[in-house]
């Protein structure tokens, strides 16, 4: 298997996965929060972009993707991906006691970090797909290119 | 019911299968029609249709790919249609595309006009017809009602996540139906499917990846990448309880069904999870074999699942 961006993430993700369980597992709905705006900081550094320390609807992530997404965020493919870590980090902060809910909803949030980091690093490796979302390029650029022997 | 909310009369409608459904998606066209057929619902394929453009025509020249599709359009409207439906996503996209460009962009539309005279057919003009997906005409045309009181096999017990991919709703301006309130589809987070399947009986489970990218457009260039993408969801979908993830794109259920196998010969990582097309389950609610909805094309191989829970 080729190496991706994120390593270190996805490592850090796999070891917790399973493991016994942190001090304040609340704080992990956070961290994850965290490690998603560093991903999406990862992808806007690659670009030349100067990441944003703004917020949208209350969260850091949300800006960083609309920041990302250029304006549009419905065309780009990580955008549900972004709320529902929001999603979860909240429904996680909702949750009382250290329950079994608490529990799923945390490793949840975690698959669905790990599905961006993964997205995010495929689409840092392979560039050429796309301006981050395939089905997104075409509908960005500029007017084609005229039609040759006409 | 045949007519929609709009009174719109979908009993009879264009059917655009697309290339994708003529090969790896076989089952998922098998099922549509036979479920097309199990409701009483007419699919008039449409004559000497061509590619949508897919995702390579795109990226050379979007213009192209809006006229390949347009021409598709034409057809539907020359043989008396004012619906088409599309079941894959890719498909679909590309003509809801089409449509929102010919409206809003000249040079798509001097360029369709040009080409249409070149080939030497009519030249579709936006809003001559509606695109559909397979999930808007079942909802539209039957409803949950009726297709609740149509089910021989109540898929009760079967857990499933619903995995709608990334083209069903994105970009959302060329679905101007969708989010419209109360019943309309959402972008944020679909439930046609979930809708659907919910009233053949089934307990969907709340799944966080029901549009995430599955890696297809990676598939040949970077097949790693779309086997961690999908062992992810894969996995994902199973930490959600789900038995069964149930799809809507020849896409992302081959991509799912392959990097399913390569997940665990390459990364040693086995899932269990099945994937069905949603027609599949559909059709076996109402009551048609697992043959007569291609479920034996399965790579995943759903049979003794199905068997235990008493569908085919």
């Amino acid at each position: 298997m080729t190496a991706l961006p994120f390593a270190d993430l996805l490592d850090r993700l796999d070891a917790r996965d399973g493991a016994a369980p942190a001090v304040d597992p609340r704080a992990l709905a956070d961290t994850h929060l965290i490690e998603g705006e560093g991903v999406l900081e990862a992808w806007l550094d690659s670009r030349g972009q100067v990441p944003t320390d703004v917020t949208h609807e209350g969260f850091r992530l949300l800006a960083l993707h609309r920041q990302g997404a250029r304006g549009e965020p419905s065309f780009n493919a990580c955008r549900e991906t972004c709320r529902e870590l929001v999603y979860l980090r909240n429904v996680a902060l909702a949750c009382e006691g250290d329950t079994p809910e608490l529990r799923r909803t945390l490793r949840l949030q975690a698959m669905v970090l790990r599905h961006l980091a993964l997205f995010v690093g495929g689409k840092m490796v392979e560039s050429g797909l796309g301006d981050f979302c395939c089905s997104s390029r075409p509908v960005r650029q500029r007017d084609a290119t005229p039609l040759q022997g006409d | 019911m045949a007519k929609d909310t709009d009174g719109k009369d979908l009993k009879k409608v264009a059917y655009y299968p697309g290339c994708a459904l003529e090969g790896t998606g076989h089952a998922y066209n098998r099922s549509t029609k036979a479920v097309g057929k199990a409701l009483g619902l007419d699919l008039v394929e449409l004559k000497n249709w061509n590619c949508c453009g897919a995702m390579e025509v795109k990226n050379i020249d979007p213009k192209i790919q809006t006229y390949l599709s347009a021409r598709n359009l034409s057809i539907a409207e020359d043989m008396g249609f004012d619906t088409v439906m599309a079941p894959c996503n890719g498909c679909y996209h590309n003509l809801k595309k089409a449509e929102y460009d010919l409206a809003h962009d000249a040079g798509s539309v001097e360029v369709n006009a040009r080409l249409s005279g070149k080939a030497g057919h009519n030249t579709y003009e936006a809003g001559g017809v509606e695109t559909i997906h397979a999930l808007d005409w079942i909802k539209r045309a039957v409803g949950e009602e009726e297709l609740a009181r149509r089910v021989k096999n109540n898929l009760k017990g079967l857990k499933i996540a619903n995995y709608y991919g990334c083209m069903y709703t994105r970009p959302r301006h060329i679905f101007p139906e969708k989010d419209q309130g109360p019943g309309s589809e959402s972008t944020a987070k679909p439930h046609y499917m979930d809708d659907i399947l919910a009233a053949a009986g089934a307990e969907n489970v709340d799944f966080p990846l029901k549009t995430a990218c599955c890696g297809g457009a990676h598939s040949l260039s970077d097949s790693d990448t779309s086997t961690r993408l999908v062992l992810n969801i894969l996995e994902t979908a199973e930490a959600c309880g789900a038995e069964v993830i149930a799809t809507e794109c020849p896409t992302c259920h081959t991509g799912l069904e392959m990097h399913q196998v390569r997940a665990e010969e390459v990364l040693g990582r086995k899932t269990n999870v099945k994937i069905l097309y949603f027609t599949q389950l559909v059709g076996m609610a109402l009551g048609l074999s697992q043959k007569k909805v291609g479920v034996q094309e399965n790579l995943s191989d759903p049979r003794d699942l199905l068997r235990q829970k008493g569908l085919g």
